[in-house]
């Protein structure tokens, strides 16, 4: 069985205007379908990456998955233990602790006023245990020198901000950390130096990611399986090399040759087509179809199924299931 | 071919109560008629406050200090606000990252650009709107006759910045400035803004300044590359030169830190540190701390002028 297991996660958002307008102006009710009935297994001690672009309900995921968000509908295990419905006390405190979050803005998920050692040493502080020599012994081990403990977030820079973020997550000894978009706001030179710290906890502390981004080069770097999430769904999964090789779904196929690559000098390809719909009216039938040079009729009518084909799962009627 | 810009030892300085602060440092380039020329480069670096000197809208206290720039030979750098404002738009236009805050919410887009049509060329209101409609259309924006009455926030993040294309081309300027055109948008949409910046200066001969952070997007759009750090030109040349044998120590890192390339190792290769203040550069080469091969004459002299395209005094051997 698989460290965490989703099945058929769904998050529906209510997007209607305030009642008195729907009254007045005649509107129905909006409803935007983030997450669509999405299933997804992930290993102990890998990495697992979710890409797609903005509005694709990669962010939501992750939140479902930490418990900031509850799901519509659908399950999420994490060793067992569903958060939503467990009662326990002691083993919901447990997994809350073992689930730990990263969050793209090192900017905004600092708080200014408080000292990184607080910071740090806040989560497990909030527990009733123990944390002296906590936050300087975490801050060693990403990189930073303890004496940065009595200094404020303001003085350290964008990629040490990160690394301060790394840190309070570990405070807890989480075993499933969820990476939302964690080197977007940095650097190349200093994604890198975060990249390279966050593969070398992996391997220490024996975490499993949930890595979520829209950098394909970043996933394919660091991930063992990849789903590509496009308007809410799940697309496609598979393996790392498996994915970038040998891509089925048209969408994945897409985005791979749309992506700038180091190599591409004076490229004359014609870019895709289309934009991403409307989430709140999607296209009924495949998402993908409007945009689809291989959409059929059947595809602008029934919403494919996942189906394994080869080590790939993917979610299109033109790919033949084997 | 006489070049559409030439920039001279440019120096922007920012005076403040510790001193004074050079984010700008000597940069000189040349920018050939239909070139586009990439400027690439750390937060920090420089490279959006040199287009911003270019164009005339540095931020007081901001301040050329010294240097040229000149316009078809002229020198714009001097020039009254009145006869900036004249340029500005006209032979210089300039497309930002963020296309929702570079449009007037309140004005239907199809009167933005036939206001900025009739500001800088002679034409009739009638004849302001026919070209409005025409740039639209050159856009690639769908039905663009019913699009012209639409406000900006009726449009999609990569439309609305069609839209700042338009704006930026109607009066058919000699030189674009397009500061990270694409940051803000999804990679499938960012392929085609990049191809449709291409494609109107190729075919209008606007030369392009792209600044951007994103060393793929050079790669697909520029023909030359110009890599600055800590305010100075790094390393500049043909974009392909620069991209496979790179010269300057920076540049090799900051291509070998990508993750695309090292693509099948289990590491990747990290430049160490980070890009010092500037108010507390190293008295060398400011990347000299950083640098892997930096020797004692780095840390003690400034870093020489380019010679051969990259400012080091041990370029690196296009052989390693």
């Amino acid at each position: 069985m698989s460290f965490v297991d989703i099945r058929h996660l769904t998050r529906v958002f209510d997007v209607s205007k305030p009642w008195l307008n729907r009254v007045i102006e005649r509107l129905p009710k909006a409803r935007l379908t983030a997450v669509s009935d999405v299933s997804l297994q992930i290993e102990e001690r890998s990495v697992y990456a979710l890409v797609g672009e903005s509005g694709s309900g990669k962010s939501t995921i992750g939140k479902m998955l930490v418990g900031l968000l509850p799901p519509s509908d659908g399950q999420i295990e994490v060793d067992g233990v569903d958060l939503a419905t467990e009662t326990d006390a002691e083993t919901r405190d447990r997994m809350r602790a073992e689930i730990q979050m990263i969050f793209q803005d090192p900017y905004a998920s600092l708080n200014p006023r408080w000292k990184v050692r607080d910071i740090i040493a806040e989560p497990v502080a909030a527990r009733g245990s123990e944390t002296r020599g906590l936050a300087e012994r975490l801050l060693e081990q990403v990189g930073l020198s303890a004496l940065d403990a009595d200094k404020f977030p303001h003085q350290f820079s964008g990629g040490q901000r990160q690394r301060i973020c790394v840190a309070r997550a570990l405070a807890s000894e989480p075993k499933l950390i969820v990476c939302d978009e964690p080197t977007s706001a940095l650097d190349v030179s200093v994604q890198a130096q975060v990249l390279n710290l966050m593969s070398d906890l992996k391997d220490e502390f024996g975490l499993t990611y949930l890595f979520i981004s829209h950098d394909l080069t970043v996933v394919r770097h660091m991930a063992d399986r990849i789903g590509v999430l496009y308007l809410g769904q799940l697309v496609e999964e598979a393996d790392s090399d498996t994915l970038f090789e040998d891509p089925k779904h048209p969408y994945t196929q897409m985005l791979l040759a749309a992506a700038p690559k180091l190599d591409s000098f004076g490229r004359e390809e014609e870019p895709p087509t289309g934009e991403i719909p409307d989430p709140i009216n999607p296209p009924p039938g495949c998402v993908f179809n409007p945009r689809c040079p291989l959409a059929t009729d059947l595809c602008r009518v029934e919403r494919p199924d996942m189906r394994q084909a080869g080590g790939t799962r993917v979610a299109c009627h033109m790919v033949p299931p084997g | 071919m006489d070049p559409v810009l030439s920039v001279r030892d440019l120096v922007v300085e920012i005076p403040t109560r510790h001193g004074v602060l050079r984010p700008v440092d000597g940069v000189s380039y040349d920018l050939a008629p239909g070139e586009i020329l990439g400027v690439v480069g750390e937060s920090g670096a420089g490279k959006s406050m040199t287009g911003n000197a270019v164009i005339g809208l540095l931020d007081r206290p901001a301040h050329i200090a010294s240097g040229e720039i000149l316009l078809h030979g002229r020198r714009i750098d001097n020039l009254p606000l009145k006869e900036m404002r004249k340029i500005r738009g006209k032979e210089i236009g300039m497309v930002f990252q963020d296309p929702l805050t570079s449009l007037n919410p309140l004005l239907p887009v199809g009167e933005q650009l036939s206001e900025t049509i009739q500001t800088h060329l002679k034409v009739s209101a009638q004849e302001a709107r026919d070209r409005a409609l025409a740039a639209l259309e050159e856009v690639g924006i769908p039905a663009a006759a019913e699009r012209m009455g639409s406000f900006p926030h009726e449009f999609s993040g990569g439309m609305r910045q069609r839209v700042v294309i338009a704006l930026a081309l109607c009066a058919e300027p000699s030189l674009v400035i397009a500061d990270e055109p694409t940051t803000a948008l999804d990679v499938s949409v960012q392929a085609q803004i990049i191809a449709l910046l291409k494609r109107l200066c190729h075919d209008h001969g606007t030369a392009v300044i792209l600044v951007t952070h994103d060393m793929g997007v050079i790669a697909e759009a520029a023909d030359r590359v110009a890599v600055m750090y800590a305010g100075q030109l790094a390393e500049i040349g043909p974009v392909r030169e620069v991209m496979t044998t790179p010269r300057h120590p920076y540049t090799d890192g900051l291509i070998g830190s990508m993750p695309a390339h090292s693509a099948g190792h289990d590491r990747l290769r990290q430049i160490p540190g980070a890009m010092p203040r500037l108010n507390a550069l190293p008295p060398g080469c400011a990347f000299a701390p950083r640098c892997p091969y930096a020797q004692d004459k780095c840390r003690a002299a400034p870093h020489p002028d380019l010679n051969a395209g990259a400012a080091c005094w041990f370029p690196m051997e296009a052989a390693s």
